[in-house]
């Protein structure tokens, strides 16, 4: 079949070059821009969920001491910090950021197939975080029912916000959804439509591969939690009985009956658990990719771990109600969703395996991006290990309700995929921006923040032991809780501030190299993929300038036997390998 | 959730087995003289089609969530089993001669003849909003009778399902608006055909889940 690509038309892309400030940057509908619009605003929500989270350990840590924290607040923040942290910074940041930023550079097109739709995926991102910020503002405060929004609790007397907290809340996923859904839309029609000549499937980074895979997730899954906000808001707006039972408030009898809070759960974590790996795929795509280039060495197993994320985007589908062992559901449900549940683990374990591999007799260079990926495998790795425990019911029943819990959620989807975000930006920042960033502050910034969050929430696994109840607002008097883990408690708070205060060195870091960086080499970490080989840096509306890119190999050739250098760019032909030095006995 | 979870299954297994016959047999570090004449482009599809089948499996996960929610809280002891009104029949019928006014349209403009295209756009417009003006009018039956959307849920999932269904439709009609326009200014039969045959599609998806969805509330 004859090659031709529409966008390789000349006129097309003079056609398509943004003349004003405000479609170059406001709305644009280049995906770099977007990609930039969808990060900056994630991160800025991210340190609003970051400031709740730090409030929260304030109160843990020294009870009672602050007079702007009350039980009210506290369960606002939980709230807040739960839902902005995992939807609204982790989502929007991989599938609406580096989604955006890397498909079209990596897969060789031009831009999104659907720019006016990848735009407004964006404005309406915006305005999903400006009615969830305003619930903070809107009388009664914004909702405090917990980031799963479990009803009946959630739209009844004695939560905060039952009123317009919720309503905003529901209506801010809502749109949320919506965004997603038009950004999702594009991710996938990129990848399957738009790659240049060359570039099989198999060809693809892994990075793509994980936000591919993750975005038919977050397409077939979001819906789940549209369906339950949905019928949330009749049963709050309209006084049906989807999820409401029957309940006495006050003494006096509600006008709700028969409903079914199981059956939101249901629909809640059918969404929630691939939600999961809808945040981990990417980071897993983008770890594999880092690992393999600061190593200088092909990724272990490229074919089992594209296996290995179908294989976990399907199975994440089947394990949803391990979220539910103490919901009150069927007791055999759990007997199927423990299998399920702990046969998840085989291709995850898989995975880890083949980052250590990659790194085993590897060329590593301990730059910035490759200490957050080592540092991820770490923190990774043990919070799947406490998955484990947790997925089987017996060791769940006790611990579920216990700071063990909240250890192991925050080690497995809070700080591995944040710090993989972090190693991906200082990885993709000398060619997002065309400059290099302080190599000594984001050393600093690493081992700080690394060492820093394994001291919250190592400690954390031990309070959940002692049974060191989660979501509580303050403990109160108790026979089986020793003065030590208030001691506990109050260390970790510091920790929790002191690490908060390290972000600033990033964020310093990321503003001032913008201006005062040294300007960065078009391929600083020597990268055989699309992206490092674009004709500018950082790259034009357009990406490839007048001819697309040809691709003749996959993107991990890095310190092939017998080559002059140690990678060979995706563009090169076998015809135009510079023969050298055997670079396969280096080490 | 045994419906979802078919439905879905039935996507990720078509979704994942098309991916691993990509992936099997393929050892993407040797070089390849097949592979380098692969792009995106060998699908042979159009972008606009590869998004209308994206948004499908969005729109069925949606159907499916919902026709699942409405079997299990089905078995609550407060269920009373609402009686729909025989005027969904009439609807019925109304929708399925709008699907196939949309395919008769359709063929005429795979077959460039421009000057059908203006009945059959017509026509296929004028029954799709006819079902919906049925459908209101069921709503208003069932209002009359006293059977409001806070009394059952019986009846909160019927006004649910319908609406659901109902902003389905009044999405694809909006598309149906631009294209007639353009039909109504003169536009030929090969520039509109694309959105022609998309729009067939959408509108038997539609018809589609909308049987599907009407067996369930009459079985029931």
């Amino acid at each position: 079949m004859a090659y031709v690509s529409i966008a390789d038309r000349d006129h097309e892309i003079e056609h398509h070059d943004p003349q004003t400030f405000i479609t170059k940057y406001v709305w644009s509908q280049d995906h770099k821009v977007i990609a930039i619009q969808y990060g900056v605003t994630a991160i800025f929500v991210g340190i609003v969920a970051l400031v709740l989270s730090v409030l929260m350990r304030l109160q843990l840590g020294f009870p009672d001491s602050f007079a702007l924290i009350n039980p009210e607040n506290y369960y606002q923040f939980i709230t807040m910090h739960g839902m902005i942290m995992v939807i609204y910074l982790l989502t929007a940041l991989f599938l609406g950021g580096f989604g955006n930023y890397l498909i079209p550079l990596m897969c060789g097109s031009r831009d999104m197939v659907f720019p006016f739709m990848n735009m407004l995926s964006f404005w309406v991102y915006l305005l999903s975080v400006i009615v969830l910020l305003a619930s903070f503002f809107v009388p009664g405060g914004a909702t405090g029912a917990g980031w799963t929004l479990y009803p009946p609790q959630a739209i009844s007397q004695g939560t905060p916000g039952i009123d317009w907290g919720i309503l905003t809340m529901l209506g801010s996923l809502a749109l949320f959804i919506v965004a997603f859904t038009m950004g999702g839309l594009n991710y996938v029609v990129t990848v399957l439509q738009a790659r240049c000549r060359g570039m099989t499937l198999m060809r693809m980074p892994l990075s793509i591969w994980g936000i591919f895979i993750a975005t038919i997730l977050g397409l077939l899954a979001f819906p789940a939690l549209l369906v339950s906000a949905v019928m949330m808001l009749f049963d709050k707006l309209v006084g049906t009985s989807f999820f409401m039972p029957a309940m006495v408030s006050a003494g006096e009898q509600m006008g709700t009956g028969g409903g079914s809070p199981v059956l939101f759960q249901h629909l809640f974590w059918f969404f929630g658990h691939p939600e999961v790996y809808i945040v981990a795929l990417p980071a897993f795509g983008i770890v594999s990719d880092l690992l393999a280039t600061h190593a200088r060495k092909n990724i272990f197993g490229y074919r089992m771990m594209v296996w290995a994320l179908l294989a976990i985007g399907g199975l994440s589908f089947i394990v949803w109600a391990h979220h539910m062992y103490v919901s009150g559901m069927n007791p055999y449900f759990g007997f199927f969703f423990a299998t399920t549940t702990l046969i998840i683990a085989v291709p995850t374990a898989l995975k880890v395996y083949n980052w250590v591999l990659t790194l085993w007799q590897g060329n590593i260079h301990l730059r910035v991006p490759m200490l957050f990926a080592i540092g991820f495998v770490f923190t990774f790795t043990h919070g799947g290990l406490t998955g484990l425990f947790l997925g089987n019911v017996t060791i769940d029943l006790p611990l579920s309700d216990t700071y063990f819990v909240v250890a192991h959620f925050h080690m497995v989807m809070g700080v591995s995929p944040i710090l993989v975000v972090f190693g991906a930006i200082y990885h993709w920042y000398p060619k997002i921006t065309g400059r290099m960033f302080n190599e000594t502050l984001g050393r600093w910034h690493f081992w700080l923040t690394f060492l820093g969050t394994y001291s919250i929430y190592l400690p954390m696994h031990y309070l959940g032991f002692l049974g060191v109840p989660r979501r509580y607002f303050a403990m109160g008097n108790t026979d089986f809780m020793p003065e030590s883990a208030q001691t506990l408690n109050a260390a970790i708070s510091v920790t929790v501030i002191f690490v908060a205060l390290v972000q600033l060195i990033f964020l310093y870091n990321m503003i001032v190299s913008l201006r005062n960086g040294k300007k960065a080499d078009p391929n600083p970490w020597g990268g055989a993929s699309l992206e490092w080989q674009t004709p500018d840096t950082p790259p034009k509306h357009g990406n490839w300038g007048h001819e697309l890119p040809v691709v003749h190999r996959w993107a991990y050739d890095y310190s092939v036997p017998g080559q002059e250098q140690d990678f060979t760019p995706q563009t090169v032909s076998a015809d135009e390998v510079p023969v050298g030095r055997d670079h396969g006995m280096e080490h | 959730m045994t419906i979802t979870l078919v439905f879905l299954g039935a996507i990720m297994v078509t979704v994942i087995s098309w991916l691993l016959k990509q992936t099997l047999n393929t050892e993407p570090w040797v070089s390849d003289p097949a592979a380098d004449a692969v792009s995106g482009t060998s699908l042979d599809t159009s972008n606009k089609t590869m998004g209308l089948t994206t948004f499908l499996a969005v729109a069925t996960s949606i159907f499916a969530l919902f026709i699942s929610a409405y079997t299990l809280r089905m078995q609550e002891p407060d269920w009373r089993p609402l009686a729909e009104p025989a005027l969904l029949w009439f609807n019925t019928a109304i929708l399925v001669l709008a699907s196939i006014a949309y395919h008769w349209t359709r063929n005429a403009a795979v077959s460039g003849n421009t000057a059908r295209l203006k009945p059959g756009l017509l026509i296929s417009g004028v029954l799709t909003i006819m079902f919906l003006g049925g459908q209101l009018i069921a709503w208003q039956q069932l209002i009359a009778g006293g059977f409001y959307v806070w009394t059952n849920p019986a009846n909160a999932f019927f006004y649910l399902l319908t609406a659901v269904h109902g902003v389905h439709l009044l999405g694809g009609l909006w598309v149906w608006a631009r294209c007639t326009t353009k039909v109504w200014t003169g536009a030929e039969a090969d520039s509109v055909r694309l959105s022609i045959e998309l729009c067939t599609v959408y509108w038997h998806f539609l018809l589609l889940v909308w049987i599907v969805m009407f067996g369930v509330l009459l079985s029931t």
